[in-house]
């Protein structure tokens, strides 16, 4: 007994250290948190597969593999109704991340445009910026949409009626109807052009700041590397004699057939998703310039640099640091928003895949974890690739 | 987003609802009587079937139902909680327990009745689908919609029917879908669309609604079999007879003659099948887990199913939709009702 006692606590000690090692407390409180999710996630699924059975409502994903039985207005890859329900899915995610490129790259410029423009010295365009962002930021955007929607429907013509454009384009209610360019064989030839110009604009680009950084000499870059990027492939059209043929869009019955149609739901979207998140980006550039000392223009100016010199390489630089991040966030909202796409008739996402193809099949559950995990993915790497863009751009300390 | 919002909140609700619903099993009628309520999915709006009035009164063949299942379960027709709902809501909404009964107009397929787990109580409307095009495009037939556009609501029976008519005629058409039937017939009216579709007692509904209905006609061709009717969840076998005998009552008080005018002098008839009928002989409603008068109270407070379509769709109402399939099998129709004995 005596022996014992006088091993134990040592033991019990060395024991009772571990428990306060933080390193070890740490990894102890992890493994139990995650233990207490797994067990929380394996009953939530036993659960609804219990319930789902229980229910006589089909579970599982074997219905991605079925015969759909509807068409959607517009896809760009081919598709009819007696394609799977997995090739509808990828129709909607198609049409959603055309609409959220374009819609990116639209809000953007405008952004960008009315948010210097609010900083303008002219009183009347400041203002109307300012009225710009004012109104637009706070009206809900599914009013927006409605708006732009009918806005657009009532102002144009019936097919009978519509309006020619230059060049064999038509505009009516239907949408805008381009001539599809055709490659005819030669066309190739422009392709590979094309991919020269490319390489010899980076490889410029590349010899260019070298010989800057080694002898302090400037090239023109630009008109040079335009020149091969349009330059070559046009000479390679003009040599291969006009390799592409134009399909123009007809009246043919009740509507124009061939040709690139765009319909008015996605120009409608379109409109009313840029300018909706223009005006949040407009306000993220100004705080981005405001936020850029005084002392930096004025230093730049003692420089002698010029003002376009000033605001390219001491203003716009370090205003990007302050822009890109919540820059992030409204690409990020205008990505999610364009799901009320289904309001104006657009054949998103959401309206395709979470709303048809959930209605036909009536498995919720399984079309609504896709939905989230289709959305999550979207928006992970659009931050993935916004931080990388601003991990580029942030200040290097030295 | 809201969409998607609401989308998930459904899942959720699936998840949520079901663990109570796994461990106690309890029955709809019970759950009904303790709340004192019956919760009821019906259109968001849709004059005849389910619409709400200016001052919030809900009226409608469907509605109807709603009501005498409340008043056969509850004793009072008015006890009832509205919940509209879009197409493609209404199913995730039954699912997860959030309604005791749709009552939507909503069409009785195979995998509605299988895969999804529901069950149908009956046909209160046999209907199909049409067109409505403008009077303006000169169409007597729907196989001169070569190369149309139509306009669609999603999430119901009808987009698919559309396909199929279209890909069965080898004809051309481009539809476009909306999940508010007030947005599609706008498109239409705004002549974003040709043609506009859906069943033919909606399209006379719908029309209605237009600035100049005169502009506008029903093209004669149905293209499709939809008979409407209220549904359950498959899960309760109790439940699923009772919104069933409420439909049956309905079908026999009109073939017996049994109005709600003449209902408390028929109490008194010596014809066995109206005393079956309204609880002066046998057990019936109690066979169904209700009392005796359960289908009197159906008759005392909403009327029999001839005036029940009379009222909300036909000669009474401003749709004058003819009765024709939805008469009774008495009188060259389809409506015929099991016996109660």
């Amino acid at each position: 007994m005596a022996v014992s006692t006088s091993i134990r606590p040592s033991r019990a000690a060395a024991l009772f250290g571990l428990i306060y090692r933080p390193e070890v407390r740490r990894a102890v409180y992890q493994v139990v948190l995650l233990a207490a999710l797994a067990f929380v996630a394996v009953w939530v699924v036993n659960n609804v597969a219990e319930n789902l059975r229980r229910q006589n409502i089909a579970s599982g994903f074997d219905f991605l593999g079925r015969t759909s039985g509807f068409d959607v207005s517009q896809s760009l890859i081919e598709y009819s109704n007696v394609s799977t329900y997995g090739r509808a899915f990828w129709v909607g995610l198609l049409n959603t991340l055309l609409v959220a490129a374009l819609g990116i790259v639209a809000a953007t410029v405008i952004g960008f445009v009315v948010g210097i423009a609010r900083l303008s010295s002219n009183w009347l365009i400041a203002r109307l910026a300012t009225a710009y962002v004012e109104i637009v930021r706070n009206l809900p955007l599914l009013l927006q949409l409605f708006f732009w929607y009918f806005a657009v429907l009532k102002g144009l013509p019936s097919p009978r009626q519509s309006y020619a454009l230059p060049g064999g384009a038509y505009f009516n209610v239907r949408g805008l109807y381009l001539p599809a360019p055709v490659p005819q064989p030669g066309f190739e030839a422009v392709a590979i052009a094309f991919a020269v110009g490319l390489l010899l604009a980076v490889a410029l680009w590349w010899w260019a700041r070298r010989r800057q950084a080694l002898t302090g000499q400037r090239f023109p870059v630009l008109w040079t590397s335009l020149l091969a990027v349009v330059g070559l492939p046009l000479a390679a059209f003009l040599v291969a004699g006009n390799p592409i043929g134009l399909e123009y869009p007809e009246l043919k019955g009740f509507n124009f057939q061939g040709g690139i149609a765009v319909l008015p739901e996605l120009m409608a979207l379109l409109l009313g998703l840029s300018i909706y998140t223009a005006s949040f980006i407009a306000e993220i550039v100004r705080a981005g310039i405001l936020g850029v000392p005084k002392g930096q223009t004025e230093a730049a100016q003692a420089l002698g640099l010029s003002k376009g010199l000033t605001l390219r390489l001491v203003v716009i630089p370090q205003a990007a640091r302050i822009i890109i991040p919540p820059l992030t966030s409204q690409y990020l909202n205008l990505t999610k928003n364009s799901s009320l796409a289904v309001a104006i008739g657009y054949p998103d996402f959401v309206s395709v895949f979470t709303g048809t193809v959930l209605n036909q099949t009536g498995q919720a559950v399984e079309v609504i974890l896709i939905t989230m995990g289709v959305f999550l993915t979207l928006s992970l790497v659009t931050s993935l690739f916004m931080n990388w863009f601003n991990r580029r751009m942030a200040l290097v300390e030295r | 987003m809201t969409h998607l919002a609401r989308g998930a909140l459904l899942a959720a609700a699936v998840l949520v609802a079901m663990p109570s619903a796994a461990s106690a099993q309890q029955k709809t009628l019970d759950a009904v009587k303790q709340r004192g309520q019956l919760v009821c999915g019906v259109h968001t709006g849709l004059a005849g079937f389910g619409a709400a009035d200016d001052k919030g009164v809900w009226a409608g063949l469907d509605v109807d139902y709603c009501k005498a299942t409340a008043a056969a379960v509850l004793g009072d027709a008015n006890k009832i909680r509205y919940v509209p709902t879009t197409p493609k809501e209404r199913f995730t909404a039954l699912q997860s327990r959030e309604l005791d009964l749709l009552a939507r107009s909503t069409t009785w397929t195979a995998s509605r009745d299988s895969s999804m787990g529901f069950s149908f109580a009956g046909v209160n409307y046999y209907d199909g689908q049409g067109f409505m095009v403008k009077k303006s495009a000169n169409i007597k037939s729907a196989k001169e919609l070569a190369g149309a556009t139509v306009c669609v609501q999603t999430g119901t029976t009808t987009e698919l029917n559309l396909a199929d008519f279209f890909r069965t005629n080898n004809l051309q058409y481009k539809p476009v879908v909306f999940e508010k039937v007030d947005e599609a017939v706008r498109a239409y009216a705004t002549d974003r669309c040709d043609a506009y579709t859906t069943d033919a007692s909606g399209l006379y509904s719908v029309r209605l609604q237009l600035a100049k209905p005169d502009d506008h006609i029903v093209l004669p061709d149905i293209i499709s079999k939809e008979p409407l009717g209220p549904l359950v969840r498959q899960d309760d076998f109790q439940w699923f007879t009772i919104v069933k005998w409420v439909h049956f009552a309905l079908l026999n008080a009109e073939e017996l003659g049994v109005t709600q005018a003449n209902v408390d002098q028929m109490l008194g008839s010596a014809n066995p099948e109206i005393k079956r009928l309204l609880g002066k002989e046998g057990e019936f409603g109690k066979g169904l887990g209700l009392d005796n008068d359960w289908a009197y109270r159906i008759v005392k407070q909403v009327g029999n199913y001839g005036e029940v379509f009379e009222r909300n769709v036909g000669a009474g109402s401003r749709l004058k939709i003819d009765r024709g399939l939805n008469r009774l099998w008495t009188k060259g129709g389809l409506q015929y009702a099991p016996p109660i004995r």
